[in-house]
């Protein structure tokens, strides 16, 4: 048999409690084998029938049962409860977070499902081409969209989203992933409205890049990865004019230039407007510079002029020679 | 480094190819100052990759995803050149390279790509180094570790309550690192016990500090900020500690507009005033040294509190 664990979930019922609390469970698990959602499953079996959660698939197909496990949203159906226990062999459950729990272990996801609606998430194309007859795609082309495709909904990346934490109208991951499946998709024809519209406020320049999804993904989708692809396609499609894009490009020219980064010069690059300068940038560079934390020679920051190169910079230029290429952005008619 | 210092040179150990990272030589050079002060202490001897480019900090592949694997490829193929680990003091430099170096142990055919672009240059990476951060060879027995730093300790942190700020780089994915639970990270608060300090927990020590969005929405970045030394405030913090120097350019240089933005946020007013503390200076404060040789007059926030309460601890 295997040994007692605990498990202890956090609780909510919005007919009796004012607060959420948190109430152990210990018992033995069905097996050594057994699923963490075997383990909850036995308690609201055998234990405590009011236990409330969603489950249904068990094959981390459904993507209901997406929880907060040990600190962290993550399906409970698709690992076995041994790989989450602390020295005390308990385990810690929770509501996913980011969403209002309506009980116990279920929050309401419609904040989730109003930003994959947001992005529109169908392949559009014209009615002239759709007679036209059945559409191919080459398998380089599917490789593009095979990730993203993967997703089941489970919303486990809203959960742990940083940036969707204190800006709820950041899309978030799931629907960026979806909106760069859409994207990459050659049958849509809506590519360049799209690109416009995830390229503002809300869209893929405000995701933080802090891997929390990548962390909850249960499937290959890694959203983050999906939204660096969105954002090298509208790098390539000549959607410029936003601080995400000036910054990074910004980056590169700098690294092309010298092989690292010059701090002082970054933040000029990637700015949009003499207001964001003067209200946002300049503060911060005479608070710096006060406390003689960063004294940026001012030649340096000339336009064609830079700070000292790293040594062996020809070696560094040619590398970035033989990788540019691939990353020009193309010629718009 | 810091003249008229004696330091007394531990015994000769391990010996790491030493990515400083851009943000160390530029505007947090503080953080390079103490890490070095900190490994001459110990005798954990660093060989700097001064010919290294820049590891893209998670933006250039924005634009360029080639330029910055073959690049990073590059910095490793330098320091498996030397056969050593790559140390950095960076959780950013760390991330990025660590999760080129997995993909390229992996994936054979990016190896190969990647080494096509390198042949002109005549390097090679053959996947055979590791890349660790300064705060795992630090609590790391197998490379430096808490029972050798324990024994070095001349001015234990008596009473200082440390919030650690580990951010995302350090702990996600954790498949990739493998080194610290990705929720529930301890390496870094068993440093902060080691050195007598009192680790303070707090919700968001595992979150984003909000640098990657500054230019691109300041209110977040600079409101995931404040959130974070708001929450390590009320729990009682004297100082947070962090293993990034992007973090900490926007835990401190940025605190002031950390404070604006929880008020435009409804999360607060007031100061914050929470002094933030690279990995090394924490650790060298605790070997003996003082704030002025490890440059924290240039923090934005002062560390003139911590400095007192240390100070008081040792009976100064």
């Amino acid at each position: 048999m295997p040994e007692p664990i605990t498990i202890r979930v956090k609780r909510f019922n919005p007919e009796t409690d004012a607060e959420s609390y948190w109430q152990d469970y210990t018992f033995e698990p069905p097996s050594e084998d057994s699923t963490l959602l075997d383990c909850i499953n036995h308690i609201k079996w055998f234990i405590d029938g009011t236990l409330t959660y969603r489950m249904s698939c068990r094959s981390a197909i459904c993507g209901s049962c997406a929880m907060r496990v040990n600190g962290g949203g993550q399906l409970v159906c698709n690992s076995q409860y041994r790989d989450h226990l602390d020295k005390e062999n308990t385990i810690t459950v929770e509501p996913a977070g980011n969403m209002p729990v309506i009980k116990d272990l279920v929050t309401d996801a419609t904040g989730f499902w109003e930003k994959i609606r947001a992005v529109d998430p169908y392949v559009k194309t014209d009615a002239a081409r759709e007679a036209e007859g059945e559409h191919f795609m080459s398998p380089e082309d599917f490789s593009m969209i095979d990730d993203a495709s993967t997703c089941i909904m489970c919303g486990a990346c809203y959960s742990e989203c940083t940036s969707y934490e204190i800006d709820k109208n950041f899309l978030g991951p799931a629907a960026l992933a979806k909106a760069q499946r859409i994207v990459h998709d050659t049958r849509d024809e809506t590519q360049e409205q799209r690109l416009t519209q995830l390229s503002e406020y809300g869209g893929m320049w405000d995701c933080a890049h802090c891997f929390a999804c990548v962390q909850a993904c249960p499937k290959p989708v890694n959203p983050l990865y999906r939204i660096v692809d969105l954002r090298n396609e509208a790098h390539k499609q000549g959607h410029h004019d936003n601080n995400g894009s000036r910054h990074a490009r910004g980056f590169v020219d700098i690294v092309e230039e010298s092989g690292w980064l010059d701090e002082a010069k970054l933040p000029l690059k990637s700015v949009g407007s003499l207001k964001e300068f003067v209200t946002d940038l300049l503060p911060m560079g005479v608070r710096m510079g006060l406390k003689n934390k960063f004294r940026p020679n001012p030649m340096h920051l000339l336009p064609g002029r830079h700070h000292p190169p790293v040594p062996k910079m020809n070696e560094v230029t040619k590398i970035i020679e033989k990788t540019r290429a691939a990353a020009e952005p193309k010629d718009k008619e | 480094m810091a003249e008229g210092t004696e330091v007394q040179a531990g015994e000769p150990g391990k010996r790491y190819a030493f990515y400083p990272g851009c943000v160390s030589k530029g505007a947090c050079k503080e953080l390079n100052t103490s890490t070095k002060l900190v490994a001459r202490h110990l005798g954990i001897e660093l060989e700097e990759l001064r010919e290294a480019a820049c590891c893209g900090a998670g933006v250039t592949d924005d634009v360029n995803p080639e330029m910055t694997d073959a690049l990073n490829a590059r910095t490793l193929a330098l320091a498996e050149q030397k056969g050593l680990t790559l140390l950095t003091q960076c959780s950013t430099c760390q991330g990025v390279l660590n999760k080129l170096n997995k993909e390229v142990q992996e994936d054979e055919k990016k190896r190969d790509r990647l080494n096509d672009i390198l042949a002109d240059t005549g390097y090679q990476y053959n996947g055979t180094i590791a890349v660790k951060h300064l705060l795992w060879v630090l609590v790391d027995d197998a490379e430096y570790g808490l029972t050798k730093l324990r024994e070095q300790i001349k001015q234990p942190l008596d009473g200082l309550q440390v919030a650690s700020f580990y951010g995302c780089y350090l702990v996600r994915p954790s498949d990739l690192l493998g080194f610290d639970h990705p929720h529930r990270p301890t390496s870094l608060d068993e440093l902060i016990t080691a050195l007598g300090g009192e680790p303070v927990d707090y919700g968001g020590k595992t979150k984003c500090c909000g640098f990657p969005i500054q230019m691109m929405n300041p209110t977040n970045s600079f409101g995931m900020a404040g959130t974070h030394l708001a929450d390590a405030k009320d729990k009682g913090a004297d100082t947070m500690v962090t293993p990034c120097p992007l973090c900490h350019l926007n835990l401190d240089a940025r605190q002031p507009d950390a404070e604006t933005a929880l008020q435009e946020l409804g999360k607060g007013s007031g100061r914050l005033n929470m002094p933030v503390l690279h990995v090394p200076q924490l650790v060298a404060m605790a070997l003996g040294y003082d704030a002025k040789q490890l440059g924290m007059g240039t923090h934005i926030v002062s560390t003139n509190a911590v400095e007192v309460k240390v100070a008081a601890a040792a009976g100064v």
